[in-house]
This record gives structure tokens, C-alpha cells and sequence, in this order.
């Protein structure tokens, strides 16, 4: 075995999980909060993708309306506005009416939301494949690929390291901010919260919010990668497994099953993928994940589920 | 006044065990059956059978599928495409292995072969419950969809991985293939929907069906009076594989004729079938029904009124009814959160007074 590849895998695939756990990382917010499985996290960060190259590009709707194009930090700053308008949007025409609702209606609504988004996103910033660039470093990194000859790409060393600093944050968030620890109130336990006078509404536009800057940060790294376009929240179904791996409430759970994830199908599209024909990316993580929910049923730090009649 | 039971006297076992116990009904059920028999295929034309009737009745008959795993069992599965996609490729293996074979029999042994498959992805449900299962059934849905694309067996060998149903003959009458009359598609279709609704009203008014809801409201407590849940879930998920294969069968062999599985069995149609059982109404067959029709039809009024009646461009008229579909399915959650069939039961329950509100 060849371990300078092997290496050159393992490296690749914890990247590419990191990729996976960004999105993960909002699905996880949002269910922590309202118990609401949310399928529109992937078409967020298409959104947000789509809003922060529309204050960048100067064909965007911005240019036009305003004649000048934002710098990077103005834009990101204005789209993570845009996001918190989506999220009060959200609360205010959808989940508002919804509250007390079974699961699976709630599962259902955020589809219908994916479909909006989807399509609003499209009329209002087209449909065609959009290059972003931010001035996130491109290519392979220099010095492990003389040194060691690995090859590794700079982008996703870049987003790894994000990835460690928006856990760290979000961490200090819920640790110790005041509306850190009244999002934790709300996720353990809806009307006990209420009733020490934390609102849920409110509670709920915040945590819509960070998860579109979750989703914001999603957006940026894949879109930087393959480019701005429909297939980025199709990433949404990639985070499934992810999550399912790691437990829906757990933050650390979402990092360490996309890592699990992530090397486990570069691995075996390596070495399994040959025998049966190839192209086992669709579906391995899947089997992965479902083999390993029939040994832990909640997934690897998700809440134990305790049952009685 | 008009829809009221009163004088309707039940005088045997048999009477009040009837599905259709209030003569109204009963006559209104007949008048559907009748005017679905004798009237429509008289009317029928190519478009008519094409982007109406024929998709509505091969959903239906998934939505029933999915209605029986979902709605009585309470197991979320968003692995339908899959499984429809199993059906219609035993169906075509089927048909181009024993070309003499009866279509009825066709159609059932493709359900048969489906009921299979979806018993091996049910066992992980004996496990996995709530929204791990649902996560986990997507697994059928990548695996098998990959499966068909991939080896070529399944498709007798093809380059592409495309299928396409050859002519059928089933009493002299052509059903299947280029140049089939739309009124004997439509007849056979209908046929099969017909007598399996019938079957599925039934399975769930008897034993198996009171298990299945036992399961749904609460396993353990269904668990302690004695009813088990290994037996219980699969058949949930035998007897919905049944019927969801069966539809893949109508859906390939009568409607689309061809199909390829990454298109024709991708995750949006597991998706449009559970939204057809969540806006018809969960653990109702009648909303199964009521469910496809809205769904079938919603885009085609859509499409109609924006691209002819508005004169909007093709291209924005697709992102505008994208748009538009998920702002109705959220709408129809918030005012309606059990579906059609409950606005039915609600209409029924009005009409009895009326006009009399006395």
C-alpha cells in the first residue's frame, strides 16, 4: 500500500468533511432550537452564495440600482444583513403558524421553503453557473507538496481552519452570552423556557439568523470551489448522512461524522469503488450512516433516547 | 337534507361493517366509478390521458403506497423513488423476458418483486425510528436509483441505461406502447387503482391495519398488548413496496413509456409523492386520491394560466411555479395541517345540516 497516498486520502476526505460538517452545522442549530428538521439548509447557503456574489458582481441588481459594487468585507457583512431579513421572514410567515405542529408537517414546510427559496432565488439572480471569488487562496499548498509531496488544496485548508474558528465561536456563543444560554433554555425544554419569560419567537429569528451565517459561510467555501449554482444545495443532502452519523443535537457530533464521512468515501471510492463499477459516492455515506445507526439507533453523541408508555 | 342517515337502519353485522355504511355515499362512489368508466373514456383525448389522467392514477396508487407505510404505520420513508423505480424495472425485464405473459400479471409480480426489496430496507425501521429512519431510507432511494444506472443487466444490456416498454397486446387491445388508443391506458390503469384501493381500504380497516396504527401512535405501549413490531413494520413496508412498485409499473409502462432512472425515479419524485400523502391527508386512502389530483394538476394550472395567460416567458414561468408550489404547499400546512381529506370529512359534516342549520 502506497501510504503517501493513502495519507494524500485520508487528508482530502477530512477535508471534504469539513465541507460537509458547515452544513451540517446549521441543520443541527436550527433542530437543537425548534425540533425542526430543516431541509432548506442547503438552498440557504445557495441563497446566501447567490446574495453575496449579487453585492460583488457588477451585473448584480446592487450595481444597478446603487452604481457602485461593495468590497468583500462590506458584502459579506450585507449578506449576513440579508440572511437575518430571510430568518425574521421565516418566523414571521411560516413558522409562526406552524408552532405545535407534528414533525413531519414541519419537515414538509421547510421542503415547500426550499421551493421558494429555490425559485426566488432564481428570478431574482438567474440561473447560470456564477464564478465567486473573495480572494480565498486557490490551488495546492506549496510547501507540503515540496516537502512531503502532498497534495493539498489551499481552499480547504483555508475552510478547515474556518470551520474551527466558527465552532469556537458559536461554542463561546452558547456558553456564555445571555441569548446563548436562552437558545440552550429552548432547547432543552419549549415551555419551561416560555415560562421563565424567554421569547420564542424572538429566540427563533436568532437562531434562523446564525444558521444563515452558518449557511453564509457554507455558501462562500463551496462556491468558491465549484462555482455559484443550482447543485450547491444539493450539498444539503450530503450533510444528511453527516447528521444522522453524528446525532441531530450535537454540534461536535456534526464535526467529527463529517470527518467520519468524509474520509470514509474517499476511502472507498478508492478501494471499494472499482469492484462494482465506480461512482459510490451518491449512496456510500448513506449505507455508512445506516450501518452505523442499527449499533447506536441516536447516532454517535446524540441525546439518548429514552422511551415509556 | 340531502346527505343524512336518518332512516338508514342497519339490521346485520355485515350492514354496519360495510365501507361505505350511508347510502349517500355509497350512491356517490358509484357515480364516480360510473362516469370514471362510461363517460371519461369517451372524452379522452392524447393530452387528456398524457399529462392528466395517467399520471394522476399511477400517483395515486404510490400515494396509497406511501399512505400505508407513512400515514396507518407512522414509518417516514422519502425512499418511494427508489422503490418505483424497482417496479419499473421488473416490469420491463419482465416483459421483455416473457413477452406472452399477461400485463395484469406483469404489474403484480413487479409489485411482488418491490414488496421484497422494501422489506430488506424496512429492517433497519425495526432499529432506527422518527427522523433517523426517514434520513436512512434515502440510503434505498441513492443506492438502488445507482444500481440501475450502473449495471446493465438491468436494462438488457443498453449503452445509456434507458429502458423503453415494448408493445403489449392484452385481449387483442394494445395497452403499451407508440400508437396505444388513450382510453384503453387509461381503462387499464384505472382498473388496477380501482380494485387496489378497494384492497387497501380494506387492509386497513382489519386486523393488520389496527395493528399498523397501534404501531404509529405509540410502538412500545402497541408492543405490550401484544402486537409485534417486526411483523408489524414489515408488512407496513411489504405491502407499501407492493403498491408503490405497482405504480412505478403504471408510471413506466402505461404513462412515460421510457425512462431513465436518474431522471424519472430521482429524490423530487419521493418528494412529490409524500407531498401528495401529506396534502391529501396522512392515514387516509381517499386522500391519497385527493392528494395526486392536487398535485398533478397544480402545475398544469399553473403553467396554463402564466405561460398562455399571462404571456410570461417559458424559463421565468418554470422559476415563477417553482416559487409558487412552495408557497401553496406551506400555505395548505399552516391552513390545513391534515390535509384535504379532513376539509372532505369537514364538507361532509356541514352538509348534513344544510340548508337547515337546525
Amino acid at each position: 500500500m502506497d501510504w503517501l497516498f493513502f495519507t494524500e486520502i485520508v487528508i482530502s476526505g477530512l477535508m471534504a468533511g469539513v465541507m460537509y460538517s458547515l452544513v451540517a452545522l446549521g441543520f443541527v442549530l436550527i433542530f437543537k432550537a425548534s425540533g425542526i428538521f430543516n431541509f432548506a439548509q442547503g438552498v440557504l447557503a445557495l441563497f446566501a452564495a447567490l446574495a453575496l456574489y449579487d453585492f460583488l458582481a457588477p451585473e448584480g441588481w446592487f450595481n444597478q440600482l446603487f452604481g457602485f459594487t461593495l468590497p468583500v468585507p462590506l458584502a459579506i457583512l450585507a449578506t449576513a444583513g440579508v440572511m437575518v431579513i430571510v430568518a425574521w421572514l421565516i418566523e414571521r410567515l411560516v413558522l409562526r403558524h406552524l408552532v405545535n405542529q407534528e414533525g413531519i408537517i414541519l419537515f414538509m414546510a421547510t421542503i415547500g421553503l426550499a421551493y421558494v427559496l429555490e425559485g426566488v432565488g432564481d428570478i431574482l439572480f438567474g440561473s447560470d453557473v456564477k464564478p465567486l471569488d473573495i480572494g480565498i487562496p486557490q490551488g495546492a499548498h506549496d510547501y507540503l507538496l515540496d516537502t512531503y509531496g502532498l497534495y493539498i488544496e489551499k481552499l480547504e485548508i483555508f475552510a478547515a481552519a474556518t470551520a474551527a474558528v466558527m465552532v469556537a465561536v458559536l461554542a463561546v456563543f452558547f456558553q456564555y452570552t445571555r441569548i446563548g444560554r436562552a437558545l440552550r433554555a429552548v432547547a432543552d425544554d419549549h415551555q419551561a423556557a416560555l415560562s421563565v419569560g424567554i421569547s420564542l419567537r424572538t429566540i427563533w429569528v436568532i437562531v434562523w439568523a446564525v444558521a444563515g451565517f452558518v449557511a453564509l459561510v457554507a455558501g462562500i467555501m463551496w462556491g468558491s470551489k465549484s462555482g455559484v449554482q443550482f447543485s450547491l444545495s444539493l450539498i444539503a443532502l450530503k450533510a444528511l448522512p453527516v447528521l444522522i452519523l453524528g446525532g441531530f443535537t450535537s454540534v461536535p457530533g456534526a464535526i467529527i461524522g463529517g470527518l467520519i464521512i468524509g474520509v470514509g468515501e474517499k476511502l472507498a471510492e478508492i478501494y471499494i469503488g472499482p469492484f462494482v463499477g465506480g461512482a459510490i459516492e451518491n449512496w456510500f455515506a448513506y449505507m455508512l450512516a445506516l450501518a452505523f445507526l442499527l449499533f447506536r439507533p441516536q447516532g454517535l453523541f446524540g441525546e439518548k433516547i429514552i422511551e415509556r408508555v | 337534507m340531502f346527505y343524512r342517515e336518518t332512516g338508514q337502519f342497519k339490521t346485520s353485522y355485515t350492514a354496519d361493517e360495510a365501507i361505505f355504511p350511508i347510502a349517500q355515499d355509497r350512491w356517490f362512489i358509484f357515480g364516480v366509478i360510473a362516469i370514471a368508466v362510461f363517460v371519461v373514456p369517451f372524452l379522452i383525448d392524447d393530452y387528456g390521458a398524457n399529462a392528466v389522467l395517467l399520471p394522476f392514477l399511477a400517483y395515486a396508487l404510490a400515494a396509497i403506497g406511501l399512505n400505508i407505510l407513512t400515514g396507518y404505520c407512522g414509518q417516514v420513508s422519502l425512499g418511494t423513488g427508489g422503490f418505483m423505480a424497482v417496479g419499473a424495472y421488473s416490469t420491463y425485464k419482465l416483459v421483455t423476458a416473457y413477452p406472452d405473459l399477461n400485463l395484469i400479471v406483469i404489474v403484480i409480480l413487479s409489485g411482488l418483486i418491490t414488496a421484497a426489496v422494501g422489506v430488506l430496507f424496512g429492517l433497519p425501521s425495526l432499529r432506527i425510528k422518527g427522523f433517523y429512519l426517514a434520513v436512512a431510507t434515502l440510503a434505498a432511494q441513492f443506492f438502488l436509483v445507482w444500481m440501475f444506472n450502473k449495471f446493465d443487466w438491468f436494462c438488457n444490456n443498453c449503452a445509456t441505461g434507458q429502458i423503453t416498454m415494448p408493445t403489449v397486446d392484452m385481449f387483442g387491445l394494445q395497452i403499451t406502447g407508440p400508437g396505444a388508443d388513450p382510453a384503453t391506458r387509461y381503462l387499464f390503469c384505472l382498473g388496477i387503482v380501482a380494485v387496489f384501493a378497494l384492497l387497501a381500504k380494506n387492509i386497513v380497516r382489519g386486523r393488520i391495519g389496527r395493528e399498523w396504527m397501534a404501531i404509529r401512535d405509540m410502538d412500545i405501549a402497541a408492543e405490550i398488548i401484544g402486537i409485534r413490531p417486526l411483523q408489524a413494520k414489515l408488512s407496513a413496508f411489504a405491502v407499501s413496496s407492493f403498491y408503490v412498485g405497482m405504480a412505478g409499473s403504471l408510471y413506466f409502462g402505461v404513462w412515460l413509456s421510457s425512462a431513465e432512472p436518474g431522471e424519472a425515479f430521482d429524490i423530487n419524485q419521493s418528494f412529490l409523492v409524500l407531498f401528495m400523502v401529506i396534502i391529501g391527508g396522512l392515514g387516509s386512502i381517499m386522500g391519497s386520491f385527493l392528494g395526486a389530483a392536487f398535485i398533478v394538476l397544480m402545475p398544469l394550472v399553473l403553467k396554463n394560466f402564466m405561460v398562455d395567460g399571462l404571456n410570461i416567458a417559458v424559463v421565468t414561468a418554470k422559476h415563477v411555479e417553482i416559487t409558487l408550489m412552495g408557497v401553496l404547499i406551506i400555505f395548505f400546512l399552516i391552513v390545513e395541517p391534515h390535509g384535504l381529506a379532513r376539509l372532505w370529512q369537514i364538507a361532509k359534516e356541514k352538509l348534513r345540516l344544510w340548508p337547515f342549520p337546525h
